[in-house]
């Protein structure tokens, strides 16, 4: 803590170290003056123009800080390979997803979210709000609060930046998930859960962060590792803590039994949202959650990878038994992000360099794969909005050849076909699991792998050898926004897939926590 | 006659140049022709009006370029006379290495002057043949593509780059039988062809992969130098499998049925792809794997079996055939018999295998050109009966035909008469059998072919009403001399002086052949026995044919009519056969491997449901299996701590 006894000492803060997550939120604080003092007309051009420049000046300082390695405000954060490198990735998936989130050619109202987030769902104010073409501007103040704390709670050094981290990347998802323009009232109840669920994850977290306190003394990560070994009289209450502190993790990162909310939340949320969210959130709870068990508590790693293995295996398990029953395709990929969750719990339990290097690169693989699949969801629509049932995408491929071929492609992906970045991720997973002796867990992924190839490829089999019924479902022509992203997320995939050893050298490059 | 008669016996030179100079460029050769046919196929219409000109350009220029090697070659000394360029590493896995290399020696600088140079030919030829077809750049886009796949096969330095061109050509080849698209005899010949291609490729690939296992290589090199480790099975093995290969390329027997159907291409085609180079890809491959048949009598034995069968059962044919392509078809058929009988003679025949391809390229070639062009002349009429008569109005074609027809006879001096008779006289040393059955060939060759020269330029008049025969143009009549040329010389070029077999003994080996019989008595015989097939068709043909041909005919003539049911016996064996297992195979999937299949999928469908129902809606419902999850990790926790 920073108040010892009775001298307050100002920390040392190297503020270019932390200039990623500073100019998002930075930006955020801007992006409410904008709200606050720009006209109507002129907030969107504005803060998009805000939030595009602020992601690329957090992209570049990112960029700019690979490699370095420092411990900076009173060793609350800590600047190091796998943190800046996720800092990046996030910045790039925000930058992919404000581009989905901007899109307002394909819905004739606007864009995917209310036109005012207080008006009551089917009201007449609603009716009017629509009616006048506004938007909800704010939700870009939400994004970058969003964004800035993804990328804070990657370095984040000690649990209480940690948990601080979490809620400023939390809040405004919560918020944002409830605004969708469609569906008002499915999505405030998605809202409304993920927000209950996510206080009562919070508060294990909380518990956790308070038992590992009382045990080792200590909140930061240093002064924990460092205390794990000398204090075996408290090992139980370590042990309680560390439990409670990964269940609030792996609410985060979605895995059973703690994933439930991940299909209504999905669903629910506006579906260029529920993009940003799947690829960001994973990305940013599971870089706190490997610096958690690599850094703080690398020391126990034979007291919880059984714990790990087993929510691994039932992960992986729930989510693709699951997925195989969803007749709604955003369901149907929800349990497809819970069941990745579960291999990447697979490459982390190795515990190893190795499986740091592939649960890296599969976090990036897995988050632009994962806006590309939800940003083509929102183009495929009929009068009432987005058309999610399963069964009207029957005969897409020769409505809108080029869009079922993107969806085969970026589906592939997540199944993990060769020549798409999944392959690649996949195999390094298990490849790094393996080798740290973890074979039936690596047995079980392939199994469950198998499984999953299932319901990827009925939605291919859907598109491509099943005659249209509804001549209404069409693919709407997005804006440019979309198209960018679009191409962004499947090149990459791409990229990713076939010459992969650029990212694979500069990931292991700095391996390595500090703390 | 040439050569000399006293024995002799040369064992094939082990080594090979790192290709300097000149010949490091070799590439070129293969790299013009596919510039062109690239240019072509992707340029689109843009290149319709100078493409078919580049076209000819391409192959001529590469002609250019492998003579002036060829003479460069002559200068060096015959154990220097093999280059070895190696581009790059081509494939390097593990103990795996293949590089991507060309190997110049006398026996690829022979194909490579052939394919070249008939290739160049053919390609004038066709700009007045396909002068009327509006999809010519096609055509000769496909032409440059057989080009540069053929010359790949024959200058590839190891067996998996060969069956990069192997293949090459066989796309060009269905490509361009397809040519007529609109034709559904077209599309069905050119799926046959590739179809049955298939099963040749298969045997070619699986010869590959035994070499791999048993010596760690595909280099000719590295075969030739490991072959005399190899047990005699896998020798065999390779040697049968090879001779699958060879077989399919070059349509022998059993896997002969696509040949009289590719005549459905246009005749350039046919001249230069099922006449000229790519049907004789498989004596290539034989002569080329000398090493691997040298030690292994069996299947040398095999090679000489398929020869035989090949050239008797081509020569049936051709008797009973009326479409003249057709007839040309069966007649290539058995002359390439005759060439991998003689490849399967081992150093005794190679020289004469590769003699007879050469000056086969020369007569066949050109015959196939003048069918063309008295079919150009004809209203593209195919069936002989409806000719007769055109050796006055066709007199450079009739006459270039003619000689032809000479050389394929083997009537000194030409061409066929060097290289057919030295194949007989090998055979005999080899076999009686195998020698009878070359003269019985030369005997029904000379009917079948006096029988076609008959029908078409002798005879009675049997023209349809609208049919107007006139001479060709230029760019057809003067390559149709140029190999009527070729046809007179060849042969005698080829053995003055040992010519070829001194040029070639270096790669293949060689062993003058001891016949049984005083080779002058031998040469005595066939000629005998060419007249007599001469004479009996003199009687038939030459005052009058039929207009239709006749039904009341003998068993013998049904059954070659329908090419010795060649088709009937695919369809019994394989097709029928390859149903029946499809059937069973279905059979056994339905019931178990569908039947377990499906158990486990209604397993995992319960399961699903099972994980289904717990997904509520409810947020209580999901709170409290979040408080479960949490007390089961602590107890797990505690269990493992203990």
């Amino acid at each position: 803590m920073l108040i010892t006894t009775e001298v307050f000492v100002q920390p040392e803060i190297n503020w270019f170290a932390i200039s990623p997550f500073t100019i998002l939120l930075a930006a955020g604080v801007f992006s409410l003056l904008i709200e606050t003092f720009a006209p109507r007309a002129a907030r969107r051009p504005l803060q998009l123009a805000l939030v595009f420049g602020a992601l690329l000046a957090s992209f570049a300082a990112a960029a700019l800080l690979l490699g370095t390695e420092t411990l900076t405000a009173g060793d609350a954060v800590a600047i190091d390979g796998p943190g800046v490198l996720l800092q990046a990735v996030i910045a790039l998936v925000a930058l992919v997803g404000a581009a989905g989130l901007a899109e307002n050619k394909v819905d004739p109202s606007g864009d995917a979210f209310a036109a005012r987030a207080s008006a009551i769902p089917g009201s007449s104010d609603e009716r009017a709000f629509t009616a006048a073409g506004w938007y909800s501007t704010e939700i870009w103040t939400l994004f970058l609060f969003a964004a800035g704390g993804m990328q804070l709670f990657v370095v984040a050094n000690d649990l209480l930046t940690m948990f601080i981290a979490l809620e400023v990347m939390s809040l405004p998802l919560y918020l944002m998930a409830g605004m969708a323009r469609r569906r008002r009232l499915l999505s405030q109840e998605a809202a409304l859960k993920y927000f209950v669920l996510g206080a009562y994850s919070s508060a294990f977290f909380l518990f956790g962060a308070a038992l590992v306190y009382g045990a080792t003394g200590g909140i930061n990560f240093n002064d924990i590792a460092q205390a794990i070994p000398g204090r075996p009289q408290t090992a139980t209450l370590l042990m309680a803590g560390v439990v409670l502190i990964f269940v609030g993790m792996l609410f985060k990162i979605g895995s059973a039994p703690f994933h439930q909310w991940t299909p209504d939340v999905y669903q629910g949320a506006p579906t260029t949202l529920t993009a940003f969210m799947a690829a960001g959130v994973k990305l940013a709870a599971f870089g706190a959650m490997l610096r958690l068990a690599y850094s703080a508590f690398g020391a126990l790693i034979w007291d919880w990878r059984p714990l790990l293995w087993a929510i691994a295996a039932i992960t992986m398990f729930v989510g693709v038994l699951a997925a195989l029953m969803q007749t709604d395709i955003k369901r149907m990929l929800a349990y497809s992000s819970v069941a990745h969750a579960g291999f990447l719990l697979v490459g982390l339990i190795s515990g190893t360099n190795a499986g740091l290097v592939s649960v890296l690169f599969y976090l990036a693989a897995y988050a632009f794969t994962t806006l590309g699949v939800f940003l083509l969801l929102s183009l495929v629509r009929d009068a009432n909005g987005e058309a999610n049932n399963i069964d009207t995408w029957r005969g897409l491929a020769s409505k809108s050849p080029l869009t079922a071929f993107t969806m085969t492609f970026l589906l592939l992906a997540l199944a993990g076909f060769p020549l798409t970045s999944g392959f690649i991720a996949k195999f390094s997973v298990f490849a790094a699991a393996v080798q740290a002796n973890q074979m039936p867990i690596v047995l079980l992924a392939i199994l469950a792998s198998a499984i999953a190839v299932v319901f990827y490829l009925r939605v291919v089999v859907l598109m491509y050898f099943r005659a249209a019924e509804s001549t209404e479902v069409a693919v709407a022509i997005p804006s440019n926004f979309t198209v960018v992203a679009l191409v962004v997320s499947a090149v990459i995939t791409l990229i990713l897939g076939v010459y992969p050893q650029p990212l694979l050298d500069l990931i292991s490059q700095t391996p390595v926590f500090i703390r | 006659m040439g050569y000399t008669l006293a024995f002799e016996a040369i064992s094939p030179i082990a080594n090979t140049q790192v290709a300097t100079g000149s010949f490091a460029y070799l590439w070129l050769l293969i790299a013009l022709p596919l510039i062109g046919a690239l240019v072509l196929l992707l340029g689109g219409s843009r290149t319709n009006s100078f493409g078919p000109l580049l076209a000819v350009l391409m192959p001529a220029t590469s002609f250019g370029f492998a003579v002036y090697l060829w003479l460069q070659m002559l200068g060096l000394p015959k154990e220097l006379r093999s280059q070895n360029l190696v581009l790059f590493e081509w494939i390097n896995i593990g103990s795996f290495q293949v590089p991507f290399g060309f190997q110049l020696d006398p026996l690829s600088m022979s194909f490579v002057l052939l394919i070249t140079g008939v290739g160049s030919l053919i390609h004038i030829y066709s700009l007045g043949y396909m002068d009327h077809d509006p999809g010519k750049r096609r055509f000769f886009g496909y032409l440059n593509l057989f080009v540069a796949a053929m010359l790949l096969l024959v200058l590839a330095d190891n067996y998996l780059l060969l069956y990069v061109g192997w293949e090459g050509v066989g796309l060009a080849s269905y490509l361009l039988i397809g040519y007529y698209q609109h034709k559904p005899s077209a599309a069905a010949a050119a799926k046959k062809a590739f179809v049955v291609n298939r099963v040749g490729d298969v045997g070619l690939s699986l010869a590959i992969m035994l070499m791999f296992v048993a010596f760690h290589t595909v280099t000719f090199a590295g075969i030739s130098e490991k072959a005399e480790q190899g047990s005699a099975t896998v020798l065999f093995l390779i040697g049968i499998f090879l001779l699958i290969g060879a077989a399919g390329k070059s349509a022998q027997v059993p896997l002969q049925s696509w040949l009289l159907d590719a005549m459905e291409g246009p005749t350039p085609v046919s001249a230069l792809i099922h006449a000229a180079t790519m049907v004789t890809a498989g004596v290539y491959l034989i002569v080329r794997s000398n090493s691997i048949y040298d030690l292994s009598v069996a299947a040398q034995n095999a090679v000489i079996l398929v020869g035989a069968v090949t050239l008797l059962a081509g020569a049936a044919i051709g008797m009973a055939k009326d479409d003249i392509k057709k007839a040309l078809a069966a007649s290539t058929m058995s002359q390439i018999g005759y060439m991998v009988l003689a490849a399967g003679l081992g150093p005794i025949g190679y020289v004469y295998a590769i003699m007879h391809l050469l000056t086969h390229g020369f007569f066949k070639a050109g015959m196939f050109l003048g069918a063309g062009s008295v079919m150009h002349a004809m209203n593209d009429e195919v069936d002989m009966r409806k000719y007769g008569a055109l050796r006055g109005i066709m007199m450079i074609t009739f006459g270039t035909f003619f000689v032809g027809y000479l050389a394929i006879l083997g009537v000194p001096p030409f061409a066929g008469f060097y290289s057919k008779d030295l194949i007989i006289e090998a055979a005999f040393d080899r076999s009686i059998i195998a020698g009878v059955a070359t003269l019985l060939g030369a005997g029904i060759t000379a009917f079948y072919m006096s029988r076609l020269i008959l029908m078409t330029f002798f005879s009675n008049k049997r023209w349809e009403d609208d049919a107007h025969p006139h001479e060709s143009g230029l760019t057809m009549t003067i390559p149709m001399v140029v190999l009527a040329i070729g046809s007179v010389s060849s042969g005698f070029l080829l053995t003055y002086n040992d010519a070829l077999k001194s040029w070639l003994a270096p790669v293949t080996g060689y062993q003058t052949p001891e016949p049984p019989i005083a080779i002058p008595v031998l040469i005595a015989i066939t000629l005998a026995t060419v007249l007599l097939g001469v004479l009996v068709a003199v009687k038939l043909y030459l005052k009058e044919a039929a207009r239709v041909a006749p039904t009341d005919v003998s068993i013998f003539t049904k059954a070659a009519r329908k090419d010795l049911y060649g088709d009937a016996i695919n369809e019994a064996v394989f097709m029928r056969g390859g149903q029946q297992v499809v059937n069973a195979t279905t059979a056994v999937d339905n019931s178990v491997v569908e039947g377990s299949v499906n158990f486990i999928g209604r397993i995992t469908l319960g399961l699903s449901s099972l994980v289904r129902a717990t997904q509520t809606g409810y947020t209580r419902n999901y709170a409290l299996a979040m408080l479960i999850g949490v007390a089961l990790l602590l107890l797990l926790a505690a269990i493992v701590r203990l």
